[in-house]
């Protein structure tokens, strides 16, 4: 016995390297953040206090309004319209009846591997070609852009809920006089709730960030989250930029309580 | 039968959606127009452009295809080196915690949901706050970090599974065997993990070549990766042999998506066979 505890120790040890790079990276930092988001410091002294500045800063700028709004306008629609599409897309791509191999899926996620800046460069030519204008119409080319983009990532964590649905149920509710669209709406998609859940929350999160698509699909007319942060570091506004990410971090605190338990990280390594 | 022709054309007019972008790029890339036209005709000027064809190139235009080219290269460096690093961090972390008290690895697996959540932009500024504050310049080394950042959570994530499938007397087996630690490590731990650790491997690799927001802001200003390079050039004006460039990228991607799943499904083959 008191051998075995020893071993148990000495592969313990392997994590150290790991938990320091952790630590010194990520918790570290995300200390730092807060830190300098509660703290002002006085341009005449140079003494730094705490305060609340920041966040006043940040509420009471009226150029931020329409910057919050945008932002939440374009996750929200670009999570629902990739459900939209992607739920019968994964629904097909695990039924027997229309796809029997892997490949199909393979060919969805694909574009993945093409950087998407590059992806995203050819998805506005595209539009610029059959005169869909990014200076005209910027916010149906942003969508188009963000669609095309998350459309892989909501694909996946639907198509492995619905492989790991209990085929059964759906004949069952079948048996027991269920017709095709019944036993869809009462089987089918309550089974694919998680999946759902994971795939707004991989959606929803990332675009909230994602300014370059949102730049070169917009013709760098519209503003959101992401690029205010971005433009903190090209004036060192760390203080105000710390903020912000609070906030961020904060809402999408929030969004992952709720969708919590629900959400599986798995389905992202789920790519192999 | 309706239905499943219905079905069936749907996926495959999404498939088509999904690459028209690409293909776009791929047509026009066989056009010497400046935009996407063809008013010369069918030609190859644009991959001898990009094969540094000097007869037919400006000294400026030559430089610039060369930037790509290092930039291409750079991405690649850097994705390889991160998932190299990511991977051997990730996976004795991924042994080391999984095999730890309870609370610590409670405590670890926490750390990791809130770096899975928090956005790129803002894991960026976090740790270039720390840098400018410990007084770090920005430069490979911070890239490195930045990536490795980014990409070890999912390593951690691609092996984890793996060590819950192993049957846990292998190593004390080996041990009782008369094994030393680093020994079983290798001969027993490792070889049972592996399609997990090759799997993280090359999730982190797709993670970084993809990115742009982390490498954009812990880079050095002159280095450039082919996501920057091409991030500036829509600004500028992309230039056409970037359509090309894209042709080719495609193939190589189709090529290794091939190799891969001929080698995930050998795998898989033996994998039924030893059992």
């Amino acid at each position: 016995m008191k051998n075995k505890k020893h071993f148990i120790f000495s592969r313990s040890v392997f994590g150290v390297p790991y938990i320091v790079f952790l630590i010194l990276f990520v918790v570290v930092p995300l200390f730092i953040i807060v830190i300098k988001a509660f703290s002002f410091k006085d341009p005449t002294t140079e003494v730094v206090t705490f305060s609340l500045n920041n966040f006043i800063k940040v509420f009471t700028t009226p150029t931020n309004y329409p910057v919050f709004l945008d932002s939440l306008i374009i996750a929200v629609l670009t999570t629902v319209f990739c459900i939209l599409i992607g739920y019968p897309i994964a629904y097909l791509l695990a039924n027997k009846k229309y796809n029997k191999s892997y490949i199909l899926v393979l060919l969805f996620i694909m574009p993945m591997w093409i950087n998407f800046v590059l992806r995203t460069y050819a998805t506005r030519s595209l539009l610029i070609n059959i005169g869909l204008n990014p200076a005209e119409i910027p916010y149906v080319t942003i969508m188009i852009g963000m669609i095309y983009n998350y459309l892989p990532f909501t694909i996946l964590p639907l198509y492995t809920t619905m492989l790991k649905m209990d085929k059964s149920l759906l004949e069952a509710s079948q048996d027991l006089g269920a017709n095709n669209a019944q036993s869809f709406i009462k089987v089918v998609i309550p089974l694919s709730v998680p999946g759902i859940i994971s795939a707004a929350t991989m959606v929803f999160m990332p675009t909230m960030s994602s300014f370059v698509i949102v730049n070169v699909m917009g013709n760098n007319n519209i503003t959101i989250i992401g690029n205010l942060i971005q433009s903190q570091f090209n004036f060192q506004l760390w203080n105000e930029g710390s903020a912000l990410s609070l906030i961020l971090l904060i809402i999408i605190g929030i969004i992952s309580f709720f969708s919590g338990k629900l959400g599986k990280e798995q389905e992202k390594t789920a790519l192999w | 039968m309706v239905k499943k022709i219905i079905g069936k054309s749907f996926i495959y007019l999404m498939l088509l959606l999904m690459y028209a972008p690409i293909l776009f790029l791929i047509v026009y890339s066989f056009s010497a127009d400046r935009g996407f036209a063809f008013s010369k005709g069918f030609s190859l000027d644009l991959y001898r452009m990009l094969f540094l064809d000097r007869s037919i190139m400006s000294g400026n235009e030559y430089i610039k295809v060369q930037q790509l080219w290092t930039a291409v290269t750079n991405s690649f460096v850097i994705a390889v080196v991160s998932g190299i690093v990511a991977t051997i961090l990730g996976g004795f972390g991924a042994i080391g915690v999984y095999f730890s008290k309870k609370q610590l690895k409670y405590a670890v697996h926490t750390v990791e949901q809130v770096q899975i959540a928090t956005p790129e932009i803002v894991i960026a500024l976090s740790i270039v706050i720390l840098f400018v504050s410990l007084g770090i310049s920005k430069g490979f080394i911070t890239l490195l970090i930045g990536h490795v950042l980014l990409t070890l959570p999912f390593v951690v994530l691609s092996i984890v599974p793996k060590l819950k499938q192993m049957d846990p007397n292998l190593y004390e087996a080996a041990l009782d065997l008369g094994a030393t630690p680093l020994v079983a490590l290798r001969k027993v731990l490792i070889p049972e993990i592996l399609p997990g650790i090759f799997a993280g491997f090359l999730l982190s690799v797709t993670l970084s070549l993809d990115d742009y927001i982390i490498t954009a802001l812990t880079k050095q200003d002159t280095y450039e990766t082919l996501a920057t390079y091409i991030e500036k050039a829509t600004r500028l004006g992309v230039p056409n042999y970037v359509r090309a460039f894209t042709t080719l990228l495609f193939i190589v991607v189709l090529l290794a998506v091939v190799c891969i799943n001929i080698y995930s499904a050998k795998q898989a083959k033996k994998g039924k066979k030893s059992r």
